[in-house]
């Protein structure tokens, strides 16, 4: 990249190799590279109606942010997002706030559902009644409703802001718990069979940090407030988070290790987990594993519990 | 040198005291912040983990970690 001074009088990151970049040069370096990924992986075909999943926090606003660039420069690639309100007091309304304000600057179309309307109760409602973690619920849900809803206004994409660090600890997570079959599932781009039911998701921002992520998100102006969910510190992803930033403190590269070792082995992991024959929710009728799809048993769960009450 | 830092991630602004010539890793190490988790600000531009802090200077400190 050809620079000049700006970069040694005002830099806003140093990259691993020693390199400093100013705003502007890594800016161009990060979209870059968040276009390298999408052709490597072969993430985007020459026409899609992509829609991104936007929280508003920095990831996907950076997604969407680079997604609606790639779009005004190919028309053939049409780009809206989805948000789902999963009922987060102090939290989501916030996040909600913000994804809304930077789609109507963008004159992008933002596709709003929430768990009130969907389920009947609000996340924090859910969590009082069901013995489960709030980001399994949370997860477990929200992932139903991308694809359902994804599915249902016709997208042929569901990008997610999903970044090398998210990647990082879902490995290590899966490697822990000895569940190599959700290992099978990640990768820059999943649930590629041709199954009508399941939209691929795609991850462009797969080989970004997260910090790498949060300075371009900051210095390109995308957010102002820090905001956390505040169910953060049960998860147990939290713990290896933790984890991996004390290692990558002491040993600089490790995450990028982490995932160059694991697409060096993810063909191999898909090959061996092969969905065996497609089986859907009897209740749903949406993809499942088994007999009835997670969503449908957290549902069945609250049920039985408030007729408990 | 006496520094004011606000952490967003704590919501607080606290007054460090640091050696003179002290740099932004210091100010991290002395905060216990691991620095792979946050960008450190001044008077709203990024700042790098080498760079020397002067007195009282606006300092911020953003995290970067999200998700559950």
């Amino acid at each position: 990249m050809k620079k000049n001074n700006c970069c040694s009088k005002n830099p806003v990151i140093k990259l691993p190799a020693g390199e400093r970049l100013c705003k502007s040069h890594f800016t161009k370096y990060f979209e870059g590279k968040v276009f390298r990924t999408i052709r490597q992986f072969n993430l985007i075909g020459k026409k899609e109606r992509i829609v991104a999943a936007l929280s508003g926090g920095k990831d996907s606003l950076t997604l969407l942010h680079i997604l609606n660039k790639l779009s005004k420069q190919n028309p053939r690639i049409k780009v809206e997002a989805i948000t789902i309100d999963e009922g987060i007091k102090g939290y989501r309304e916030k996040t909600l706030k913000t994804a809304k304000k930077f789609c109507k600057k963008n004159k992008i179309k933002l596709n709003l559902f929430s768990f009130k309307k969907e389920f009947g109760l609000k996340l924090d409602n859910m969590i009082d009644v069901l013995n489960e973690k709030p980001c399994t619920v949370c997860g477990i849900l929200r992932r139903y409703l991308l694809n359902k809803k994804s599915k249902e206004l016709g997208f042929t994409k569901l990008a997610t802001g999903h970044n090398l660090d998210d990647e990082c600890q879902s490995i290590m997570m899966n490697q822990f718990k000895n569940n190599m079959q959700a290992s099978a599932r990640l990768g820059p781009i999943s649930g590629v069979n041709k199954n009508k039911k399941f939209v691929p998701r795609i991850k462009p921002l797969y080989l970004c940090t997260e910090k790498e992520t949060a300075i371009y998100a900051y210095s390109n102006n995308l957010l102002d407030n820090f905001t956390e969910c505040p169910n953060i510190t049960e998860s147990y992803r939290a713990e290896i988070r933790n984890m991996l930033n004390d290692f990558e403190q002491k040993f600089p590269g490790t995450k990028h290790s982490i995932i160059n070792s694991f697409l060096q082995i993810l063909p191999e992991l898909k090959s061996g987990f092969k969905e065996q024959g497609l089986n859907y929710c009897n209740i749903c009728q949406e993809p499942a594993s088994k007999g009835k799809c997670n969503a449908c048993r957290l549902l069945d769960k609250i049920k039985k519990s408030k007729i408990d009450v | 040198m006496k520094l004011n830092v606000f952490y967003d991630r704590e919501n607080t602004e606290k007054t460090i005291e640091l050696a003179d010539n002290s740099s932004v890793k210091d100010l991290l190490k002395k905060m216990k912040i691991n620095p792979v988790t946050v960008i450190v600000g001044i008077k709203d531009q990024i700042v790098l983990e080498d760079e020397k802090l002067k007195d009282k200077g606006n300092i911020k400190i953003i995290s970067v970690i999200s998700g559950g």
